[in-house]
């Protein structure tokens, strides 16, 4: 297993990467965050006409391009590094690894649909659900349909379906509406999905699916939060660089110099983490260690940035805010650091107090 | 061959039950098996450096070098493969990975230690030899070396670091005084080392003259990542003896604690995960700059996970192994109670450059930021302030 990056996976950042920085600059995504349509679609139809990338994950037999995790985190790298508003991390990873995961023939037809691009999906959990304690969804089912009220659910916007776990099963519904709530990631705004008697289809008949899905995008998610890290520090170089106080660039200090040299090995720690999670079967360690690490590193890289900026990191009109709102929800997504810690406490044998003997 | 096919080929041929461990390892060099990546014939097959992980997978529980050959394996060792004669290569090599020699390091001075390039030690060329006075300190393992790396002033009148020469020191020549210096974990690893009037032979240069310093720099990089870049496994290395006392002790564990443990147990596996992946990107040949961070992150480490040792163990903690003073005849931290690694994982942001200098490094060489405003740059080293 390499920790490094293949030809074919620096090829596709390459074209990941030419595409956003045509079709999604800083000045765009700032445009649309106060806007009533979060995403982009023109840029999502554009990434997965031209590239493919909705279906990355899905094998061949069923329209996709059967690569592997580790494209999909380069892919998701990319898209950290631009905080582009495109449902890459909520449909085509954790909806559609859910449905892999199912591999029932209802969800193996979704399938096919997602592959192309021409339609989209969200997994009707919050974002903030963390893999190691996912709760029932309050959604009911009678004869009916399916009824109840699901809140903070990312990617619901663009989603033609969304997958919904109620009653110990998994269901596909396409009716349903959507309330963005106001939200601290204005690139990936959290909304209220309501079903209302909603006809659907089974997907899974338990929700394990879920669960693994949940923790699969976990460990993929590290590697966004890699590309929203490093957008952060390649900027707050170039600027140290540049600008100048007491006649020298500020990047000459060594208060600056220093915390831009541990916070650079804090981002290669964190890329190491992220890529070992990308490895086709990561265990649960692997994938905790990545969050872990990760989650802390990127909020504390988009703040230095924000910092080092002084005033003009406090402006609306600066990007650096978009980053540390992307930074702070990544980290609450898909279980906090202190999520991760527990399951590592299990799973490396590392044991809590005993009940009644500690200190 | 492959090199796995090359390691099983080697075992089923040499029985090291069956030969003292100098003999398993002089074999091991023969083999191309002691340091893959050397060229043949140097002990290794110019393979790529990752490759080592399967050699030392696979002969593990074999003898291997021991605590008092790392400054010759991680230091000499490449310094000579990148600048020594073909001669030298062969005279130096086997016995220092052998340990039948056993080598230390002349860089640091009273007056010179971030600032090594300021260093005072003089060489004066006399006929074909070279006659070297000063003081070195703080030198690891001086009391049982064979041979020394030495870096010295051969030309005073020019910028500091343009006036070096590097030699190979013999450590039994005339003239080299060693005296113990007690370190806080009051035994002495480290000495002072008193040269006066040494005669080296030219052939115990290191590269050309008043080349000294880029010599050094091969030196310097692979210190750092001799001390931070180790293979281990997943909760290995520093974190082992902390998670062992963890597990054996129900009664010492707190929550405080136990959260502390678990962002450290996560900070050592994010750090073994990037030296490997360093490792991966690093081809047979010298570290780059990136090399200086792996040692910071593992002195910070170290220090952090020894502290939390000695405070989780609590009575115990109040406790210390011996404090005679006494020689070490090692460098060994694994081996040692709770009270020594705490503090002798202080010396590891301290020697093989200061975490402080190490940051420097990674702003300015891997960052590309400004260099601090230095006075020292183009002023012969003679007439520099000291
Ligand atoms: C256990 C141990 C073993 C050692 N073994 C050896 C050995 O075998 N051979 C050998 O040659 N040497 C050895 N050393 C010496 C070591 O390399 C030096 O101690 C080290 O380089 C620091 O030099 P110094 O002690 O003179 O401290 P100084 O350089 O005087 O540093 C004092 C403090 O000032 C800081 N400082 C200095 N310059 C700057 C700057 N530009 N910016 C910011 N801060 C700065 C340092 O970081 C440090 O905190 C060993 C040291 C230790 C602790």
């Amino acid at each position: 297993m390499s920790l490094l990056y293949s030809d074919l996976q620096e090829e596709l950042r390459g074209s990941v990467r030419a595409l956003l920085a045509d079709r999604c600059p800083p000045s765009a995504v700032l445009a649309r965050v106060e806007t009533d349509t979060p995403y982009d679609l023109d840029l999502w139809r554009a990434l997965t006409t031209e590239i493919g990338v909705a279906g990355l994950l899905i094998p061949e037999s069923l329209g996709g391009a059967g690569a592997t995790p580790g494209e999909a985190a380069v892919v998701l790298e990319e898209l950290g590094r631009s905080c582009a508003p495109v449902p890459y991390l909520t449909s085509s990873v954790l909806a559609t690894t859910l449905l892999l995961r199912s591999g029932t023939p209802a969800a193996e037809k979704l399938l096919a649909d997602l592959a192309s691009g021409a339609s989209t999906a969200a997994v009707a959990v919050s974002l903030a659900t963390s893999p190691y304690d996912v709760k029932s969804s309050g959604v009911t089912v009678t004869a009916d349909g399916l009824t109840g009220t699901v809140t903070g659910v990312a990617g619901a916007e663009p989603a033609d379906v969304v997958l919904v776990p109620a009653d110990g099963k998994i269901h596909a519904v396409t009716d349903f509406t959507v309330h963005t709530q106001v939200s601290l990631d204005q690139t990936r705004p959290i909304a209220t999905i309501e079903l209302d008697s909603a006809r659907s289809t089974r997907i899974a008949p338990d929700t394990e699916p879920l669960t693994y899905a949940l923790s699969r995008t976990a460990a993929l998610l590290a590697s966004e939060q890699v590309g929203v890290a490093e957008w952060c520090f390649d900027t707050t170089l170039a600027y140290v660089k540049e600008r100048k106080q007491f006649a020298r660039p500020i990047g000459s200090y060594q208060a600056i110099k220093h915390r831009l040299a541990d916070l650079w090995l804090d981002i290669a720690k964190a890329r190491a983490t992220a890529r070992n999670a990308a490895e086709d079967d990561p265990d649960e360690i692997t994938i905790a260690v990545a969050q872990a690490w990760t989650s802390p590193v990127t909020v504390h890289a988009a703040e230095e940035c924000v910092q080092l900026h002084g005033g003009i990191g406090m402006t609306w009109e600066h990007p650096a805010h978009l980053y540390l709102k992307r930074a702070k929800a990544d980290s609450i997504a898909l279980g906090t650091q202190g999520d991760h810690q527990d399951t590592l406490a299990k799973a490396a044998n590392i044991p809590a107090t005993p009940h009644g003997t500690g200190h | 061959m492959e090199v796995r096919d090359r390691v099983r080929a080697f075992l089923d041929e040499h029985d090291p039950s069956a030969m003292s461990r100098t003999e398993f390892l002089g074999a091991r060099f023969d083999a191309g098996l002691a340091w893959v990546h050397f060229p043949q014939g140097l002990g290794g097959l110019g393979a790529s450096r990752e490759q080592q992980g399967v050699v030392e997978q696979l002969l593990a529980g074999t003898p291997g070098p021991d605590g008092r050959q790392g400054i010759g394996l991680g230091m000499a060792a490449p310094t000579i493969l990148a600048f020594g004669t073909e001669e030298q290569k062969k005279r130096y090599l086997r016995p220092l990975w052998t340990g039948e020699e056993i080598w230390c390091q002349l860089f640091s001075e009273p007056g010179a230690g971030s600032d090594l390039a300021g260093l005072a030690t003089r060489a004066v060329r006399d006929g074909d030899d070279w006659i070297v006075d000063g003081q070195k300190v703080w030198t690891s393992g001086a009391h049982y070396a064979d041979w020394a790396i030495l870096v010295t002033r051969t030309d005073p009148d020019v910028p500091k670091h343009q006036g070096l020469t590097y030699f190979i020191c013999d450590m039994h020549a005339g003239g080299v005084e060693v005296r113990p210096l007690r370190q806080i974990t009051g035994e002495a690893e480290f000495n002072e080392v008193f040269l006066t009037g040494v005669r080296l032979g030219d052939e115990l240069r290191l590269g050309k003259v008043g080349e000294g310093w880029r010599v050094a720099q091969t030196t310097l990089m692979n210190e750092r990542v001799a001390i931070g870049g180790g293979r281990t496994e997943r909760g290995g290395g520093i974190i082992a003896p902390v998670l062992q006392t963890w597990r054996d002790h129900p009664e010492l564990r707190t929550h405080d604690l136990h959260r502390r443990l678990l962002s450290l147990w996560v900070e050592a596996e994010a750090t073994r995960l990037a030296g490997a992946r360093l490792r991966e990107q690093l081809t047979a040949g010298v570290p780059g700059p990136e090399g200086s961070a792996i040692k910071l992150a593992f002195s910070k480490l170290n220090q952090e996970l020894s502290g939390l040792e000695v405070e989780l163990r609590r009575e115990d903690g109040l406790t210390y192994g011996d404090w005679t003073f006494r020689r070490s005849d090692e460098v060994a931290m694994f081996s040692r109670d709770a009270g020594y690694r705490y503090l002798r994982a202080k010396g590891n942001s301290i020697e093989g450059g200061t975490s402080e200098i190490l940051r420097n490094i990674v702003s300015e060489r891997v960052l590309g930021l400004p260099q601090e405003q230095r006075a020292d740059k183009d002023v012969p080293w003679k007439d520099l302030p000291r």
